[in-house]
């Protein structure tokens, strides 16, 4: 039973449909490492992958702008890691000051740091590591991809919801997968659970499908999962994707699968249709003759935070984009049912994570129940007091 | 035997069904077209709809009843007497809500997928225009000197304001996150614009020359129930202008709000995920859809309860009622 007051910003923005015109340039810069084939032929790779997602938000925000005399360019360039710091040279030279960023954490730190001098605000579309987000955190460096903490959490509530409290935890033996396990072991304190196994599935190679990866997999695995403690779940952390997509039908004791197998949380896929996405999937599908990839969905995201930004503060300036992005009058409708918004000490975006098996939208974490002083997103990830960035402050 | 023939007809005409009045209700997921006695409160009927029917509205006579049909890219037309369907008309593609001007000749129609509004001669069923508006177009209004249409779009965030003369954009206005419904008020006057995820509904004045001004905002708050499931979907106002009800979705309530000083107040339970409104001819009951309880609501307007709930089809997403 209140009113709210006009904010200023409504002002702002309706002069702005009169304002001068704005000139938004940014760029996606992706750096493609070299890496294995995926387990999955449907995994692969395209070549578009990242870009896609972004022409469909330079096209969204084109549209808004043609109604405001904002006009917007987003450049797409892919290198690889040996050429990435060139690129960013290349690319602040031209005078872009808004970056979107597909990266491994090492990459994104060390071009975010050196975009820093040129006063870039960089986004986040791809590292998921904690740290990026806690002591690693940069202040010219917003997060649109969710961390580890934030997928990790997503599957173990469902898992507490459904009263799947004993976890047999099955890791990989590759950095990410490690630090993937770390994080469900977080997940396990913070909700509650309990791992009642904690094992590893070394990576020695030869289990990818190009290998006949089912023939080696299906005399090993039910051998690694043989006398496990008493458990309800298997959760899976192979990031690296080498074992997880095996294990529902290769266990020793038959278990749902979560994490890196069976059911994966994502910030998107090709089949979500709830809360309006059909639309942004008929887009997407339109405009580029293939399903959406969470990568996409990211670096749409990215640029629709940018468009949202220009069209409210009417701004492209890389300090003004940032300041309204992480203020409270920042929202932004983006297919997952309510909104997302920037936590303002750590730069991280809020938003629900979907849990799917491959096919379809099995559930939606945050699940009910799990309560937050101020939103349910933030019973994801790292909440304020967790995190010990001090770059917002 | 002729006099035998006059005979029957006459018992033809006056043996029709003595129906107080109707409610059509559109069943996104069944494809079907639930009609509910507006009385009695009985489901008289169900029909084929077309794939996906949304918007569904009626001409000015009450005999013909406009579906968007969206998964079939037209506009499917019934007889609501007869529920027979009569032939379509063109809408572009994926049709989700559409408005009919007050003399029932042009079909005003939002296309979600293509950023545009496609207007509609109900007559001679050809496309007489193509208006390029902001990304998914979704609500649309009409002002009630059908001078202006309102469409709303839910990516771009904006009210547009239509010309229904030379079909320009004459206005645009920003609104909260994902704007789903626009309304005026029947004096012309003042418009609402409802934000589903924004949480809020715009309130603009508007001036002699159609011109809109933003003057205020409506929030939302239910103890209990997370800010996050107050989205405004559905809206409409009584015809004294004075109190606006406003559906909102996931939190299966309808908002009573004070049209004039903005206050709400009340929220009146509803069935789940309540959607689209539409009042009686009469005004004395106010229908709610509900999609996630295959069922309407029926609020009795002067006491704002809810006094009864019927079961329709899967998902209904619309409701339009006839005397």
């Amino acid at each position: 039973m209140r009113i709210l007051p006009l904010f200023a910003a409504l002002f702002w923005c309706m002069s702005a449909v009169t304002a001068a015109a704005i000139e938004v340039k940014a760029t996606v810069l992706r750096i493609d490492y070299p890496s294995l084939l995926p387990i999955s032929r449907y995994d692969l790779k395209p070549d578009d992958l990242g870009f896609a997602g972004a022409a469909l938000g330079d096209e969204d925000n084109g549209t808004t702008g043609g109604f405001l005399g904002h006009t917007y360019e987003t450049a797409t360039v892919a290198v690889s890691p040996e050429e990435a710091d060139a690129a960013m040279d290349q690319i602040i030279a031209d005078g872009v000051r808004l970056i979107v960023l597909m990266a491994k954490a090492p990459e994104i730190l060390r071009l975010t740091d050196k975009a820093a001098e040129a006063g870039v605000l960089v986004f986040n579309v791809s590292a998921p590591d904690i740290d990026l987000r806690d002591v690693n955190c940069r202040g010219n460096l917003l997060h649109i991809a969710p961390s580890r903490a934030m997928t990790a959490d997503a599957v173990a509530q469902f898992a507490v919801w459904k009263k799947w409290g004993d976890w047999f935890l099955l890791a990989g033996s590759n950095p990410e997968d490690v630090k993937l396990a770390d994080a469900f072991r977080r997940a396990a304190t913070k909700f509650g659970a309990k791992i009642a196994e904690d094992r590893i599935f070394a990576d020695t190679g030869g289990s990818r499908r190009t290998d006949s990866g089912h023939v080696l997999v299906q005399r090993q695995l039910p051998l690694d999962t043989q006398d496990v403690r008493d458990h309800d779940v298997v959760i899976a952390a192979d990031e690296t994707d080498y074992f997880g997509r095996y294990l529902s039908y290769h266990l020793w004791t038959p278990r749902p699968v979560m994490g890196s197998g069976g059911l994966r949380p994502t910030t998107f896929h090709g089949a979500h249709e709830a809360w309006g996405a059909t639309q942004f999937q008929t887009r997407f599908e339109e405009l580029t003759g293939r399903y959406v990839r969470p990568e996409d969905y990211n670096t749409w995201l990215a640029l629709r935070v940018i468009g949202e930004a220009v069209t409210r503060a009417s701004t492209a300036d890389p300090d003004g984009v940032r300041d309204y992005a992480l203020s409270d009058k920042f929202e932004l409708a983006a297919f997952k049912g309510q909104k997302v918004t920037f936590r303002d000490w750590n730069g991280q975006l809020r938003q629900p994570i979907l849990l799917y098996d491959g096919s379809i939208t099995v559930s939606v974490s945050p699940q009910e129940g799990f309560l937050h002083q101020v939103s349910p997103l933030d019973t994801l990830g790292l909440d304020r007091a967790e995190s010990s960035c001090q770059a917002f402050e | 035997m002729k006099q035998l023939l006059l005979i029957v007809a006459c018992a033809a005409l006056t043996s029709g069904p003595a129906i107080a009045g109707k409610a059509f209700v559109s069943n996104e997921r069944s494809n079907t077209i639930t009609v509910v006695d507006t009385e009695t409160w009985e489901v008289i009927t169900e029909f084929p709809g077309g794939n996906r029917p949304r918007g569904i509205t009626v001409s000015p006579d009450g005999k013909t009843l406009y579906v968007c049909a969206s998964d079939d890219n037209i506009i499917r037309v019934f007889d609501t007497e007869t529920y027979e369907e009569l032939p379509s008309l063109p809408s572009g593609p994926d049709p989700e809500l559409f408005i009919l001007e007050p003399s029932g000749k042009r079909l005003y129609i939002a296309n979600e997928d293509d950023n545009l509004v496609t207007v509609t001669d109900t007559e001679t069923r050809t496309i007489l225009a193509e208006v390029p508006v902001g990304v998914e177009p979704e609500g649309m209004g009409m002002s009630p000197d059908a001078k202006f249409v309102v469409n709303t779009s839910e990516t771009t965030n904006m009210a547009h304001f239509i010309s229904t003369e030379d079909y320009s954009i004459k206005h645009n206005i920003l609104v909260d996150q994902r704007p789903r419904y626009a309304q005026y008020t029947a004096d012309g006057k003042r418009l609402f614009v409802t934000s589903e995820i924004g949480g809020t509904v715009s309130v603009m004045d508007i001036a002699e020359d159609g011109a809109p001004t933003v003057v205020g905002k409506i929030g939302f708050e239910v103890p209990g129930v997370q800010p996050e499931w107050l989205q405004p979907v559905g809206a409409k106002v009584t015809s004294d202008g004075k109190r606006l009800f406003v559906a909102l979705g996931p939190a299966n309530r309808v908002a009573v709000v004070d049209a004039q000083s903005l206050e709400v107040q009340d929220y009146i339970l509803v069935g789940q995920r309540v959607w689209q409104l539409d009042f009686t001819p009469d005004e004395k009951y106010l229908l709610t859809t509900n999609g996630n309880s295959n069922d309407i609501t029926i609020i009795d307007v002067a006491a704002e309860k809810a006094i009864k709930s019927v079961q329709v089809g899967q998902q209904p997403w619309g409701v339009v009622t006839i005397d």
